[in-house]
């Protein structure tokens, strides 16, 4: 890893953030500064050592097939932003025939 | 605390009516200055008490709750604008419904860094909240608003959560008892996910016997949070007057070295000759990778962290745009317009580390650091019933004192994030005041770190601490 050179607006983009020119240019030198004490991390020869992703064991489980209680409809609903006929409503995502 | 207004709600002495109208009188009084609440429902709290049952372990106990952990019908706004305007819980986080099992009441909603990402609560995007040992100062976080509602007894006991210290620095800056469970030690089956792998709920309260009451309602499997572990639950009371008598205690020389304040310094080696001079065995010990845990949680907990929040798009609760043009367009807005500027860095940070060519180079590295981090514990606890430490390396600084650098509080969180990296249970206990940096009589506390499922000797160990 040399001289970090994010490239904020492209990861905002991807993070699905819309951000003005004056968080870029905010964000910019305080994510560098970041990363590059996250360099350090650079300096540890970690070959052979397995990850960890969670530090207490995890496992699959499966629950019981049985019917059970869940958020009646409304309850799912009811912070929906804008909401019709029962259903969450959104712009619409196709495009004109 | 919690044990003497039981005493008194079972002689009829006092009624939890009588608690929570005393505690909301409070909040009206001091809470304007404070600011540790978002909000709280006394009526709703008074329709729960009427029906309190005053024979279960918490019976008629009201107890405060982080803005991130969800209670049916309440706001939790994770200190966000993004949640702020219109949401209601529609349902209960499992320690809620654990809670109400045992018979406490939960009563207000306490102020947070915004989506936890903080420590010192400067973050929430809806409310400044203050230390009461000195206004001019954060309270730390991000539970700070926890921490500040139990510090200035608005609040009988509080949850918090803690993803890299945010139960235990505020607690430790408010001079209260903050404890960190362990990974899997509680359900976070409705707790707003920062770091899903690092993120526990934990008490924060006026004595250890407090947060061991809390601790032994609040833990135990939960078959919706598929991490919570299926091991008995130990009784945390029967042992904790047991002291410190012949237990060996372990000082890291990383965590004693250059950057504390004095004061700090000297508070907390003075706690341990005390523990010493009651019987414990004080034994020198090192973790030999403690400057590599702030970049290696930097990595992994903004890269949970974009993930999680990658559900807050608009579409199904919360914010959304007035008027988007697409649906990509109501992401970008939405998110754009309901997100604080650290939450923003931290998503970029994380989805940066994430993405295409640097996956290996940041996010696998500091999972395998992270394995290195766990080994330092698993070695030293093989000599050592519990490890001591200061919380943080300074009292809480003044509001606004951080200025445009945000790495400067992440550096100074390298005394407690460890704990989450490696998922081990810690506590925060307070022992004692400095005057530091202008401020006067300034809490400092004692962090105890003990080996995964070892509460209730840490417990044990901070009980001891606290007869200082």
């Amino acid at each position: 890893m040399s001289q970090p050179a994010i490239d904020v607006r492209y990861v905002a983009n991807l993070a699905r953030l819309e951000l003005s020119d004056e968080e870029i240019n905010t964000f910019q030198p305080q994510l560098e500064a970041i990363l590059k004490h996250v360099e350090t991390l650079s300096q540890l020869d970690v070959s052979g050592i397995e990850p960890t992703s969670y530090p207490a064991p995890v496992f699959d489980r499966m629950r019981d097939d049985e019917p059970h209680e869940s958020l009646p409809p409304e309850a799912v609903l009811q912070n929906a932003p804008d909401r019709a006929q029962g259903q969450i409503r959104v712009p619409k995502v196709v495009a004109d025939a | 605390m919690i044990s003497t207004l039981r005493h008194q709600l079972v002689s009829g002495e006092t009624t939890p009516e009588a608690i929570l109208k005393k505690l909301a009188g409070d909040i009206s009084a001091r809470d304007g200055q404070t600011g540790a609440y978002l909000s709280h429902d006394l009526e709703s709290a008074l329709n729960e008490a009427a029906n309190a049952d005053l024979s279960l372990p918490l019976g008629g106990i009201p107890i405060a709750i982080k803005d991130n952990i969800n209670v049916l019908g309440q706001p939790c706004t994770a200190g966000s604008k993004f949640l702020s305007e219109n949401y209601e819980s529609p349902y209960d986080a499992t320690v809620i419904q654990k809670l109400r099992a045992a018979g406490a009441i939960p009563f207000g909603r306490t102020n947070l860094d915004e989506f936890a990402m903080g420590s010192a609560t400067e973050n929430s995007a809806l409310k400044l909240t203050r230390n009461p040992h000195d206004p001019e100062r954060i309270p730390g976080g991000s539970s700070g608003g926890s921490a500040a509602a139990v510090a200035d007894l608005t609040a009988i006991a509080a949850l918090g959560s803690d993803t890299g210290g945010s139960i235990r620095q505020p607690a430790s800056h408010c001079g209260v008892v903050g404890l960190k469970p362990s990974y899997g030690r509680v359900s976070r089956f409705g707790l707003i996910a920062f770091a899903s792998s690092l993120d526990q709920i934990g008490p924060l309260t006026h004595s250890v016997e407090d947060a061991a009451l809390i601790l032994q309602a609040i833990a135990g499997y939960d078959e919706r949070d598929s991490t919570s572990l299926d091991v008995p639950v130990p009784d945390y009371l029967t042992g904790l007057n047991d002291g410190v008598k012949g237990l060996k205690l372990g000082l890291p020389k990383e965590y004693f070295g250059d950057g504390i304040d004095p004061g700090v310094r000297q508070k907390v080696e003075k706690a341990v000759q005390a523990l010493a001079d009651q019987g414990a065995e004080l034994v020198e010990i090192s973790l030999p990778h403690t400057q590599y845990a702030v970049a290696t949680y930097y990595v992994i907990a903004p890269a949970e962290a974009s993930s999680n929040l990658s559900r807050f798009d608009g579409i199904r609760y919360g914010h959304r745009t007035a008027s988007p043009t697409d649906i990509l367009d109501l992401y970008k807005k939405s998110r754009e317009e309901g997100f604080g500027p650290e939450v923003k860095r931290r998503i970029i940070l994380g989805t940066y580390v994430l993405s295409s060519g640097y996956y290996d180079a940041y996010y696998s590295q500091a999972q395998k650091v992270r394995t290195l981090i766990r080994r330092d514990f698993e070695n030293a606890f093989e000599k050592v019933d519990a490890i001591l430490s200061p919380v943080a390396p300074s009292p809480a600084r003044k509001i606004g004192a951080l200025g445009d650098d945000p790495l400067q509080d992440y550096l100074a969180d390298i005394f407690t994030i460890a704990a989450n990296l490696a998922g081990i249970p810690a506590i925060s206990v307070p022992v004692g005041t400095v005057d530091s940096d202008g401020g006067k009589n300034l809490p400092v506390g004692l962090q105890i770190l003990g080996p995964h499922l070892g509460e209730a000797k840490l417990l044990q160990i901070a009980k001891a601490a606290e007869a200082l």
